[in-house]
């Protein structure tokens, strides 16, 4: 017979059954991310099929061109870099309630202040390449607020304001990189950044640098920032009910503002990753085809990292091994560089039904279930 | 001589606006939200081109907004039937278009990001006393006429007010709240696929990688500001489009370029939606079940 009083053992046992359904609830949203891949990476091989494209090779090049060697890893991690950053913009807005979709932006006027900084200011590495950082991470932060003082003051929804600045920051991008930043010596990129700002190679001959640990870092900052800070309770007090924030007595003003510029200050430095973390060329390109579409592919990294931080971590490493792997894809396969643009959209948009699943199992269920009737009651035929 | 080609430029970079605005607005009212708008202009773009080209501008017409209709069927579904999250949805349609299209341009004709529509393939504009100008703008203020009285003077449109701001009192009196939502979802994509074959095979007479570049977005704009009225899409379409052709117009002027840098100038129509939105908008309340998936108790 057990000692202790009835209630403790009752509420033993009501933590024990708590923790078994979280259990299955995170085994449940695992099993549909990892649908939703599957599902992605189906319909990516179907469309090649489509166009006559050898879709198992074009995999094989995926796999070989992320994962084949130590060259190739180190390219994935360094594709994973900037998404890590990017994915963490969306993710942690998403937490708090709102859909930020400007980390392109961001990340853009970002990269432009890291440009500034890196080829203008002297000063001993370490302190030139943290500098650089803190420039971007303000730039974004600074590129950031104004769509969430829209959304307080004024109520102009988050999704218009951010594409907006997205396209602002690219022509002002555009402007800066022929206009202020540009190098006499090259006409296609900007100023390269001081030596003493670059970050080297880890693995001589791949792009991976001491970004990643960068990147990494500020996602383990988050993490501890949503679930073990005051003011990471109050953003997911926000995301998950904007009432009760209030009752609290917080300011949804405040919340909204470090919201966008935790996500901003992600978004800068996700910028800086690629010109002071990137080499060869640590310069923005004229076309800026070395921050194209980090931003967005920052969303699909926090949808299927489910919004959380270390989540994130794991899928920007998924989509930037994509990204590695696809230039090994159209060598030996002649696939374009954006098929994956395909795989990740059907994952993004499997992900967004996640009652599929559920409404499939209760389908058949059902079907069972006639199924059992119609047997019994045919048996009960039969013995009559 | 300036003012009347800019008059007519912002005519004609009213119709993908109010167009695609006009669909998002019967679908809201259902309660329907769709920010995949971006990536259905550009699909249906893409393949409203491959119909013109086999068939002539007409078919090209019909197979963008075919296509449309689909991609709407394939959101509402998500939304309506598995009560997914409609952003997430609209954002995955948005990125898969960008893939798609990428794809699609480079198997089609062999050149990477561009293709020129050729005129023979173009829908023929009309001679006005304003100059030549597309029949679509008269499309345009038929759908949006369309739209107005279908919402405001039939019983359908009742049903789908209904269905936007209490979709169980709906339920309740024997309304199909999933078939009605259904409808606004594929109408939307079904104009925002014309909008999207307008770009390609009318007004820009190009496909490119990103042809909308933010004009499904800014559409989304023309929706709050339209505050879900048909007529009044029509008005922020020309205000947007207003600026949309100034760009167009002012970066091909050297001597305006030579003063404004054409940066600056092709900045001005997302400037233009930002403030138009924060300033003159304010604050307005959208149906009350819109965007929210509705689940039968």
């Amino acid at each position: 017979m057990d000692p202790r009083p009835v209630e403790q053992r009752e509420l033993e046992a009501l933590s024990r059954r708590e923790r078994q359904r979280q259990l299955r609830g995170t085994f449940a949203g695992l099993a549909e991310i990892v649908v939703a891949l599957v599902i992605g990476l189906f319909v990516g091989a179907l469309v090649m099929d489509g166009a006559g494209y050898d879709w198992k090779l074009a995999y094989e090049g995926l796999l070989i061109g992320a994962f084949g060697d130590q060259w190739a890893i180190a390219d994935t991690l360094a594709s994973a870099t900037p998404l890590i950053l990017t994915g963490l913009v969306f993710g942690l807005s998403a937490r708090a309630g709102y859909f930020n979709i400007g980390a392109q932006g961001q990340m853009i006027v970002g990269a432009l202040a890291a440009v500034a900084v890196g080829a203008h200011v002297s000063a001993p590495p370490v302190m030139a390449v943290t500098l650089t950082f803190l420039a971007a991470a303000l730039a974004g932060a600074l590129w950031a607020l104004p769509a969430a003082l829209l959304k307080a003051t004024r109520g102009v929804h988050e999704v218009i304001s951010t594409i907006m600045f997205n396209w602002i920051a690219h022509y002002t991008a555009l402007y800066m990189v022929f206009n202020v930043l540009n190098d006499p010596r090259s006409a296609e990129r900007t100023v390269r950044v001081l030596p003493e700002a670059r970050l080297g190679a880890i693995i001589p001959g791949a792009d991976m640098t001491a970004a990643i640990f960068v990147a990494v870092g500020v996602a383990l900052f988050m993490y501890w920032l949503l679930w073990h800070s005051p003011w990471g309770y109050e953003m997911r007090i926000a995301g998950l009910n904007p009432s009760a924030l209030r009752y609290a007595g917080a300011s949804p003003l405040w919340s909204v503002n470090l919201t966008f510029i935790l996500a901003g200050i992600a978004a800068g430095i996700a910028g800086a990753t690629q010109i002071i973390g990137r080499p060869p060329t640590y310069a923005l390109y004229g076309d800026l085809s070395n921050v194209r579409n980090l931003g967005f592919d920052g969303i699909a990294v926090a949808l299927i990292g489910r919004n959380h931080p270390l989540g994130i971590i794991l899928a920007a490493i998924f989509i930037g091994a994509m990204g590695a792997g696809s230039r090994m894809m159209q060598i030996m396969a002649g696939v374009p560089l954006d098929m994956v643009r395909i795989v990740h959209g059907t994952v993004i948009i499997a992900l967004a039904a996640p009652e599929v699943w559920s409404l499939l199992g209760k389908f058949l269920s059902r079907g069972r279930a006639r199924r059992e009737a119609a047997s019994t009651a045919h048996s009960k035929t039969v013995q009559r | 001589m300036l003012v009347q080609s800019l008059i007519l430029a912002a005519i004609h970079a009213m119709v993908p606006l109010t167009v695609t605005a006009t669909g998002e607005i019967l679908s809201e009212r259902a309660g329907v939200v769709n920010i995949g708008l971006e990536g259905i202009l550009l699909i249906s773009a893409f393949t409203a081109v491959i119909g013109a080209e086999a068939g002539g501008p007409l078919a090209g017409l019909m197979v963008g907004l075919l296509t449309g209709a689909l991609l709407g069927l394939i959101h509402g579904i998500i939304a309506v039937y598995f009560r997914g999250d409609q952003t997430v949805s609209g954002v995955g349609l948005n990125i898969l278009a960008l893939g798609v299209v990428a794809i699609g341009i480079v198997d089609r004709w062999g050149a990477a990001g561009f293709h020129r529509v050729d005129r023979a393939f173009r829908v023929q504009p009309l001679s006005t006393p304003l100059g030549a100008m597309s029949p679509m703008v008269i499309v345009t203020i038929l759908l949006a006429a369309l739209t107005w009285y279908l919402l405001q003077h039939t019983n359908l449109g009742l049903k789908i007010q209904a269905c936007g701001e209490n979709p169980a009192a709906a339920d309740a009196a024997g309304v199909r709240v999933e078939r009605v939502r259904m409808f606004g979802a594929i109408y939307a994509g079904a104009l925002t696929g014309l909008a999207g074959a307008y770009l390609s095979v009318d007004w820009l007479a190009t496909i490119t990688e990103n042809l909308p570049a933010g004009r499904g977005f800014i559409a989304l704009a023309t929706v709050v500001f339209s505050r879900l009225n048909p007529w009044l899409a029509v008005v922020g379409g020309l205000i947007f489009g207003f600026f949309d052709a100034l760009g167009l117009i002012a970066s091909t002027s050297q001597e305006l370029t030579r003063i404004i840098p054409y940066q600056f100038i092709q900045m001005m129509p997302y400037v233009v939606t930002l403030l138009v939105v924060a300033g003159v908008i304010g604050r307005f309340r959208s149906p009350s079940a819109s965007g929210q998936a509705y689940r039968r108790e």
